[in-house]
């Protein structure tokens, strides 16, 4: 893949792709968050409209992330997308996806609010943005908003992380908007990685307020901006046996598995290990640098 | 190979009758422009004769396919063990040799350019691995750079030292290069990748020798060539068990340098398993002033600490220069996942030859990036299937789903074949 080395002007036009979280367990239940879902679609219809209005040539891209599926709801770029019928093709469609998504649900498949599928939607977004850039040279700037409020899943992390990374090749930032009560691992590390925003704001009534403010600005205006800064993101990892979040711990120098203490063999990938290095890497480096230095 | 030899023959002959011509002021400037682009190259000539750019897409994508194809099943394996902790070291032929002008500007700044790419690239794919360099000049090698993990700092070395001038010998790069490679520890993947641009080595000794203690050392040794097919290069990576292989052309020399990026199966008993003890510093708090150990200079904010003795440190993934500890942060693990968890390559669909028949099963879009899967006629044109998910794919996305993102949107998308392969 070639690197893509966006050409900032003034004039920006903004590829906005907007990751609504449609998890109905979210939305339903009581104290996770403070906003009906009609409520919140009224805001994120406004804001669209204004980020549409803002730039003639700007795009948006709507895709509905839900617990069983994910799909493309809402394309201005696409044949037929009337300005005046925006906000009943984008109803229409996700309706017809959460409808679609509660088909495909198994019974006995959640207990609590479950995760939604925060990896698909983030991959999909991803391959749109690619076909943009391979559409020519006068493409514009993409960026992906995830308006997220389910709870991470720990089984998509690696898939998580790999989108993460791909977007930080392609100079893509990743912004964050938490609905919910929780702050999100997975978004604050994919908001630091790419450069984009995080923000869990405290009033969501006022949320289009919110979403105007901090990410309706194209990539170059940011740069004159004061948008809220980077949180401290905890980089350290948790070990694989006890889940426990470590200073320093050993790797399994073939899976990269992280153990909190010497083990005899790796539990993930079964390599037999042998003597503990703890100081042998230091002392041949010392030997390794004595003749030069 | 020997095809590639017989060109690369044709090529330089062809290359001494343009000097000639050039001496004699035979070609003209226009004239040149199309000598040196070969544009006649680009075209192919379909079945009723007439002439056709060369359908490059599809072919690149065939390519791409077969690579992809050699890699899976050289991976078949109930597990896959990589070797993901490498320590390599690039050998650059700077001598005479490196000056010709086949590659333009000439072949020393083209294997500067492709290394620098590839040390990016290397550091992107391998975020715990520690490259070096070393460069062959007037029958010596020397020592550029140690082994290390800041990419600048190798390019930056590189660059300053781009000038070529007598003999190359392998013997020479290969004992030096040896002699580092025995010091690091046993879990580490040795490697040697050496550009050659010379047709000789010109050595102080029995380089057979040199040879046996690379194998005996368990240092995997591949070698690019720049000019022909070399004896001596194909026996060290048979030997050694690395590749050998000789550049066409620039674009050609980049795939094969590229190729070297993703991490090689490991070999059992090239490298032991082992656990390897590394700290996971925290960012220090913004604002407070303190002497970084690695620049040596008072810095305020930012920089990580070392967990078990509290120097500073600027970058991460390093190794502590107080304590020698490896120090890294969770995202340069997860960023090496990928290569343990590769996902499978998708399947071509077979298109139906007839108008009519059952290709109006098939999907409008691609399920990644919306592309319409027709073409104006409203025939499917050439696309791909998950064998997980059955959902359907472009070509570019195939690639840029395979190369770049490492997950598949469809499998992602889809909670009951996620349990499923999680069982």
């Amino acid at each position: 893949m070639t690197p893509v080395q966006p050409k900032l002007s003034t004039d920006d036009v903004s590829l906005l792709m907007v990751l609504i979280d449609t998890n109905p367990f979210f939305w339903s239940a009581e104290n996770t968050t403070s906003i009906l879902f009609s409520k919140f679609l009224a805001h994120v219809v406004a804001f669209l409209n204004s980020v549409l209005l803002l730039n003639q040539l700007n795009q948006v891209v709507v895709i509905a992330t839900g617990i069983n599926t994910c799909d493309y709801v809402y394309d201005s770029a696409a044949a037929g997308a009337l300005p005046n019928q925006r906000a009943e093709s984008l109803l229409q469609k996700l309706v017809e996806f959460v409808v679609k998504d509660e088909q495909l649900a198994k019974e006995d498949s959640v207990d609590g609010i479950g995760s939604s599928l925060l990896s698909g939607s983030l991959s999909m977004a991803l391959c749109y943005i690619q076909r943009v850039f391979r559409s020519g040279p006068h493409h514009p700037q993409p960026r992906i908003l995830c308006l997220h409020g389910s709870p991470d899943g720990p089984e998509q992390y690696v898939a998580i992380m790999n989108a993460i990374f791909s977007a930080q090749r392609s100079m893509v930032p990743i912004d964050s908007c938490l609905l919910g009560a929780q702050h999100s691992a997975f978004l604050q590390q994919a908001s630091y990685i790419t450069g984009g925003v995080y923000l869990k704001p405290q009033q969501l009534d006022g949320l289009f307020q919110y979403l105007s403010t901090v990410f309706a600005s194209d990539l170059y205006s940011r740069n004159f901006l004061q948008l809220p800064k980077p949180v401290g993101v905890d980089f350290r990892a948790s070990c694989f046996c006890h889940k426990n979040t470590i200073d320093m711990g050993y790797i399994c120098s073939v899976c990269l598995s992280i153990f909190c203490k010497h083990h005899k063999n790796c539990s993930t990938c079964g390599s037999v290990f042998g003597q503990a290095q703890t100081n042998a890497p230091s002392t041949s480096n010392q030997k390794r640098k004595t003749p030069e230095t | 190979m020997n095809n590639g030899d017989g060109r690369r023959l044709n090529r330089e002959e062809e290359e001494e009758d343009e000097e000639d011509d050039e001496n004699g002021r035979g070609l003209d400037a226009w004239e040149r422009a199309y000598a040196d682009d070969r544009s006649w190259e680009s075209l192919q000539e379909d079945e009723s004769g007439l002439l056709r750019p060369i359908d490059n897409k599809t072919l690149y994508h065939a390519q791409y396919r077969r690579r992809l194809r050699s890699l899976s099943s050289a991976s078949t394996g109930a597990r896959i063990q990589k070797g993901l902790i490498r320590y390599l070291y690039i050998v650059i032929d700077l001598s005479k040799a490196a000056s010709e002008m086949d590659f333009k500007p000439s072949r020393m700044v083209v294997v500067a350019k492709q290394i620098e790419a590839f040390i990016r690239e290397f550091f992107d794919q391998n975020p715990l691995s520690q490259i070096g360099l070393v460069i062959i000049k007037d029958g010596v090698a020397q020592c550029l750079t140690d082994l290390g993990g800041s990419p600048e700092s190798h390019v930056k070395a590189l660059m300053g030292k781009l000038e070529c001038s007598g003999d190359s010998s392998l013997q020479n790069a290969l004992d030096l290069v040896c002699d580092y490679l025995c010091q690091i520890p046993s879990y580490g993947h040795r490697e040697v990748l050496i550009l050659y641009s010379a047709l000789s080595t010109c050595d102080p000794g029995d380089i057979m020798e040199t040879i046996q203690k690379c194998k005996k050392s368990k240092i995997r040794c591949s070698v690019i060539g720049l000019s022909a097919e070399i004896f001596i290069c194909k026996y060290i990576c048979q030997e050694t068990g690395g590749l050998y292989s000789v550049a066409l052309d620039e674009s050609h020399l980049k795939e094969l340098v590229l190729e070297h990026a993703p991490p090689p199966p490991a070999i059992a008993e090239f490298a032991i398993a082992n656990l390897i003890r590394m700290g996971f510093p925290q960012r220090a708090a913004e604002g407070v002033i303190s002497i970084c150990s690695c620049h040596k200079e008072a810095k305020v904010g930012g920089g990580y600490t070392c967990p078990r003795c509290k120097a500073r440190v600027c970058e991460l993934p390093t190794e502590c220069r107080i304590c020698g500890l490896t120090l890294v942060s969770s995202p340069h693990l997860a960023r090496s996942f990928h290569h343990l968890f590769p996902i499978t390559p998708f399947d071509d669909v077979s298109l139906p030859s007839l108008p009519i028949g059952p290709h109006h099963m098939l999907p409008k879009n691609c399920f990644g990036c919306q592309q319409s899967l027709r073409d104006p006629g409203n025939k499917p044109i050439p696309c791909v299937f998950c064998p997980k998910c059955k959902q359907h794919f472009c070509l570019d996305c195939d690639i840029y789903i395979h190369e770049s993102l490492h997950n598949c949107p469809g499998c992602e998308s889809f909670r009951q074949s996620k349990s499923v392969s999680a069982t």
